[in-house]
């Protein structure tokens, strides 16, 4: 008990990081998802496919060997090295934000997909009788309704997102787990700090979902 | 008849089920398999090594019938702990600090540390060829202080929960900016990839990497033992495990004597490393 007190100073800095990785790459991650939804809603064959497969893609493999290939796998090939994106792709923080981003970002064109296909055709065609263009058709009627729609599935791919970030981790980041390992590498205990570590990220959910409650509120659900 | 056969083919199913559990009360012994040359796994998934050698040849000694269990390095001591296993062979140096939570066996191996870099780096640590941190004199100071000051500013990488983290976090040079990686093999990708400058691990498990991967690597600065290195690598076992404890160490001295030890030390390390 006495290392995990200790420790609570260097566990909190660790969950600040945790909070910026999930904040950072579900801010990324929601415009890539509305740009791609908004392909995947195009009649363009190329717009809908590329958003097709990345969704795909993204979707249809693990994270963790998301992460991998992006820190690890990219590291390997010299003309990345020798190349300008290296300055960025050397620093596991920011290997670390493009994968989780990528992958909210997949997740998040669904949702948003979804959402717009649900708008009915009828309230679309009385927009259409008042004579509204096309772009006021989309972003008074369709977005609105579109985003009302999404809030609860998106509430959800935000906790998925922050629990995402636990591995970050593998990638030499301490965020929270990765403190709470090395505490446990040093004094083999891993009940308490597990614990104590389970309940921050409970709380931080806790958190986005009173969020998500707060902001279904405000846009009036019945 | 129908339901005597039902009853019967359950039956034959919980059969197969349970059979893969085995209740002879064999001796479980637990290793990484990442850690080359001394314990690894080969392309098709088996454990491989000095240790898994070792632990063979130990367990005919004492007429036990063992067998290896893998588990990733972090987690080693609670596994063991939580009864998992009852032996961890693993590369483990014996350090005070984790005699307070496992018994060790005597020492089977001995091993030194080396910091590695990239074979066209230019980062020199000091003159000196060996350093053992037991004896601390004026010739290993001035090696200690150039060492610190040439980590300032740089990035170290090694494996998390390791005795190469503890001497970098011990103060003897200094703060120096860790990176910890779960795997050793993870150290040496991004010391290969160049996102750290400097990589602490056991020597032959530098070498051993950088023979299979090309000679990108090198060794610098001098070879570091004692002191938070440890004495050696020994079985670590449970603390009231008194019984395997002390049939260890017997088939150590056996193993020892009849040469066994060192045999499979040149066979994997290319050096007698036994102790």
């Amino acid at each position: 008990m006495t290392i995990l007190i200790e420790n609570i100073p260097y566990l909190l800095k660790a969950s600040f990081l945790t909070i910026q990785l999930t904040l950072i790459s579900l801010i990324i991650g929601l415009i890539i998802g509305f740009f791609f939804s908004i392909m995947r809603l195009s009649k363009n064959f190329f717009l809908y496919n590329i958003a097709y497969y990345y969704s795909f893609i993204f979707r249809g493999t693990p994270l963790l060997v998301q992460i991998f290939i992006i820190y690890f796998g990219l590291a390997q090939l010299e003309f990345i090295r020798d190349s300008i994106l290296w300055a960025i792709l050397k620093k596991p923080f920011w290997c670390a934000i493009i994968a989780f981003s990528l992958n909210t970002g997949a997740y998040t064109s669904e949702i948003l997909r979804a959402a717009f296909e649900k708008v009915e055709k009828n309230i679309i065609e009385t927009g259409k009788s008042l004579g509204m263009s096309k772009f006021n058709i989309f972003y008074k009627i369709k977005l609105p309704i579109a985003i009302k729609q999404s809030v609860p599935a998106y509430g959800n791919e935000m906790i998925l997102m922050l629990k995402g970030t636990s591995l970050a981790s593998t990638v030499t980041l301490i965020d929270l787990t990765g403190a709470s390992k090395y505490i446990i590498s040093t004094n083999f205990n891993p009940v308490e700090v597990f614990i104590f570590a389970g309940s921050i990220y409970l709380i931080l959910t806790f958190l986005i979902h009173s969020l998500i409650k707060l902001v279904e509120k405000k846009l009036g659900y019945y | 008849m129908k339901k005597i056969t039902k009853i019967f083919l359950s039956f034959v199913t919980l059969f197969f089920l349970l059979s893969g559990i085995s209740f002879s009360d064999n001796i479980k012994i637990g290793t990484e398999g990442a850690y080359p040359p001394w314990n690894a796994k080969d392309a098709s998934g088996k454990l491989i090594g000095f240790e898994v050698d070792l632990a063979m040849e130990l367990c005919k000694i004492t007429g036990d019938t063992c067998s290896i269990v893998e588990q990733d390095w972090d987690g080693m001591i609670p596994a063991l702990q939580a009864g998992k296993f009852d032996a961890i062979m693993a590369g483990m140096s014996i350090t005070d600090e984790r005699k307070q939570k496992i018994n060790f066996s005597q020492g089977y191996a001995d091993e030194v540390a080396s910091f590695a870099s990239l074979k066209k780096s230019n980062i020199k640590l000091g003159g000196l060829k060996s350093l053992s941190l037991a004896d601390i004199d004026g010739k290993e100071q001035k090696t200690l202080d150039t060492i610190k000051k040439t980590l300032e500013g740089k990035i170290v990488g090694v494996q998390s929960g390791t005795i190469f983290q503890n001497f970098l976090k011990s103060g003897l040079v200094g703060k120096v900016n860790v990176w910890t990686y779960k795997t050793q093999d993870e150290v040496n990708l991004d010391l290969s990839s160049g996102r750290i400058d400097l990589s602490l691990a056991a020597a032959v498990a530098t070498t051993d990497y950088n023979s299979k991967a090309g000679n990108v690597l090198k060794l610098v600065g001098p070879t570091f033992s004692g002191g938070v290195f440890g004495n050696g690598v020994g079985i670590g076992l449970r603390k009231n495990d008194t019984k395997l404890l002390n049939s260890f160490n017997s088939a150590i001295d056996t193993a020892r004597k009849k040469g066994i030890i060192k045999k499979l030390a040149i066979k994997h390390f290319g050096f007698d490393a036994s102790m």
